[in-house]
């Protein structure tokens, strides 16, 4: 297998600080948000790597790094591919489709500025085809946004993510705005289309259940770190991290529920002060003396890379 | 039955429009006891959320109860004035919405948001309601209470300022609690937090509650019964238990179906194919007929109708579609 994208020591720090004025009247010092903090991760051809995370853990910052929507602060992304063709699928179909533009114009956008010159009719046969591809008709491209439900509003978005022919997509929470049967509906024709073109996927979820669906490789993140990155079957039968663990115990099971369960207690510390050391420890039934005064790594001798975590190198040793 | 807390009968809820009256919630019965959690669930715009606003007074005009009634306790509620129904909101009913900034005033200290709910429902004094609003904050699980009760509240987290927000629909001891979309905005593992407090406090306290969402791990984990609705009307009506686990409605066998399972190591999730009609385009008999593999001619005509426990299907009613 050859790898498609390669991300290496990837860090971005947002500045969070007050205003100037602010900062030398309350002496106020400046302060830093590490959104992203020294995260790696490899993507095979063909293959999703999905990251998974809650709100702030910074997945969607990852997001806007791989597609240049922001620049790092530090770490590399190497991408073995055409920059030309990746594309990217946003979270909210009704923010990402322009209202003013129809449909038609909408798809072709990225090969009128990909490729220029390709005469018009070539375009028209080429949006009809990338229409009926997604499940809608020929006839939708002359029709506005606001003509269509969510779902297949997101299908307008990955017949525009598609129309440049990509080989590398960045999908951002592509279901999390549409109800549960448009979201198979979704899911059904991202996996047909992986099939049929070879596509290769990061995607960024905080539904486990919708990544167990989807990904061949699951990157668990917290507080802008990658706790847990294991194959998809491995994680689930043999989860290493407590936060990960976490993470499984509240998926609901339809078929046996866990009606009397006692929920993991704690929150999501702020990241612009995150905790000391291993930034889980506060709430780590696992913790101990030197989780919350070093940090934890990712280490070759302690399941293959596979979990950043002390007690898990512990249980290794013994 | 005295332990009747709720009781809603053919409740029809529209809204004109200038190109004819859209019907959002059609010909609705339900019934919560006391200690149930009665779960809604159902797609955006199938009218679930519809139902509690109505049930709360609080739908929005044009938007307006065309039929039907609501009891709460035996007492008719539905045609109370706006002044007489603020005070059965509150008193009698607690609401929970999804965002919980918005059910906050942000220029107050939580402190004083709650004892002002208080005093407004009990005839306690300032300092015996802030004793009181204490204890409602320690008793939603707010750590340091002597200190946070002064705090503002955007000083809390999404899952504390919820919490508080659960607290401010305790007040007055409510017998019935509508929440709607009360875990939505929140991350998984504060989820389990909210869902598993509302549902010890509402088991202590005997309070029925109506749980609106559109997650149905939310309703399996937490409700007792659950109502599923498509386009403004009841689908299925039943335990929770056996419309999880034996649907009989074939949009909730299709809804079921579409949850990514921990299970089943599946290629394809099973879909229903197309949409949700809009409700100026929803097409004569049964609603779901369009989308149904077992439609026959019986349910393009007439519309299937339950007000009871059960599946509002042909098929399901009469075991024939013929």
């Amino acid at each position: 297998m050859t790898a498609i994208l390669e991300v290496d020591a990837l860090e971005r720090r947002f500045d969070v600080s007050a205003p100037w004025l602010n900062r030398v009247i309350e002496r106020k010092p400046r302060r830093t948000l590490r959104a992203v903090d020294g995260v790696d991760f490899t993507i095979e051809r063909g293959q999703t790597l999905a990251l998974v995370g809650e709100s702030g853990c910074g997945k969607s910052t990852i997001a806007r790094l791989v597609t240049g929507l922001h620049s790092p602060s530090g770490g590399s992304i190497t991408f073995h591919g055409d920059r030309d063709r990746m594309q990217m699928i946003f979270q909210d179909p009704y923010a990402s489709l322009n209202p003013r533009w129809r449909v038609g114009r909408i798809v072709a956008e990225p090969l009128r500025t990909l490729r220029p010159d390709t005469p018009d009719s070539m375009v028209s046969a080429r949006v009809d085809e990338l229409l009926r591809t997604v499940g809608l008709s020929p006839s939708d491209a002359s029709k506005f946004p606001h003509e269509f439900s969510g779902g297949q509003r997101q299908r307008i978005s990955i017949a525009r993510a598609l129309a440049g022919e990509p080989e590398f997509l960045v999908c951002d929470e592509p279901t999390s705005a549409l109800d549960v049967s448009v979201q198979a509906q979704v899911l059904n024709l991202m996996k047909r289309l992986q099939r049929e073109m070879g596509l290769s996927y990061l995607f960024i979820s905080h539904d486990l259940s919708v990544v167990r669906h989807m990904a061949d490789v699951i990157a668990v993140m917290y507080l802008g770190r990658i706790v847990e990155i294991q194959p998809t079957a491995d994680l689930f039968a043999n989860p290493l991290h407590p936060y990960t663990r976490l993470l499984l115990e509240t998926i609901p099971d339809l078929e046996a529920p866990k009606r009397d369960r006692a929920p993991m207690g704690g929150e999501v510390p702020s990241p612009v002060s995150p905790p000391s050391g291993c930034s889980f420890h506060p709430r780590c039934p696992l913790a101990f003396d030197r989780c919350k005064a070093e940090r934890p790594l990712r280490r070759a001798e302690v399941h293959d890379r596979r979990v950043a975590c002390f007690a898990c190198e512990e249980k290794a040793h013994v | 039955m005295s332990d009747i807390v709720l009781d809603v009968r053919n409740l029809r809820v529209d809204f004109p429009t200038r190109r004819g009256i859209l019907t959002a919630v059609d010909d609705v019965s339900l019934t919560i006891r006391k200690g149930e959690i009665l779960g809604m669930v159902g797609e955006s715009g199938a009218g679930k959320s519809m139902t509690g606003m109505a049930i709360l007074g609080l739908l929005e005009p044009p938007g307006r109860i065309a039929a039907g009634s609501i009891h709460l306790s035996g007492d008719r509620i539905d045609q109370l004035s706006d002044r007489e129904m603020q005070d059965v909101r509150g008193r009698r009913i607690g609401a929970i919405f999804q965002d919980p900034l918005t059910s906050l005033n942000p220029l107050f200290r939580v402190g004083d948001q709650l004892v002002e709910t208080i005093r407004l429902h009990t005839d306690l004094t300032r300092a015996q309601a802030r004793e009181r609003a204490k204890a409602l904050m320690r008793e939603v699980g707010i750590p340091a209470v002597e200190e946070r009760i002064d705090n503002y509240p955007h000083q809390f987290s999404g899952g504390m300022r919820q919490r508080i927000v659960i607290a401010l629909a305790l007040c007055a001891e409510p017998e019935l609690i509508v929440a709607d979309e009360p875990t939505t905005a929140l991350d998984v593992s504060i989820q389990a937090q909210i869902t598993a407090l509302l549902k010890r406090l509402c088991r202590e306290r005997g309070t029925a509650v109506m749980l609106v969402t559109h997650d149905m791990g939310v309703i399996a984990e937490t409700a007792d019964r659950v109502a599923v609705m498509y386009a403004g009307r009841l689908a299925e009506v039943g335990r929770v238990e056996d419309v999880v686990q034996r649907p009989r409605h074939p949009y909730t066998v299709g809804l079921m179906g579409s949850i990514p399972s921990l299970r089943s190591d599946a290629e394809e999730l099973q879909m229903i194919p197309g949409a949700m009609p809009r409700l100026d385009a929803i097409p004569p008999g049964c609603a779901f007929n369009p989308r149904c593999a077992h439609a026959g001619p019986k349910c393009r005509q007439d519309v299937p109708r339950i007000d009871g426990p059960g599946a509002a299907c042909w098929l399901a009613m009469e075991g024939a579609t013929a």
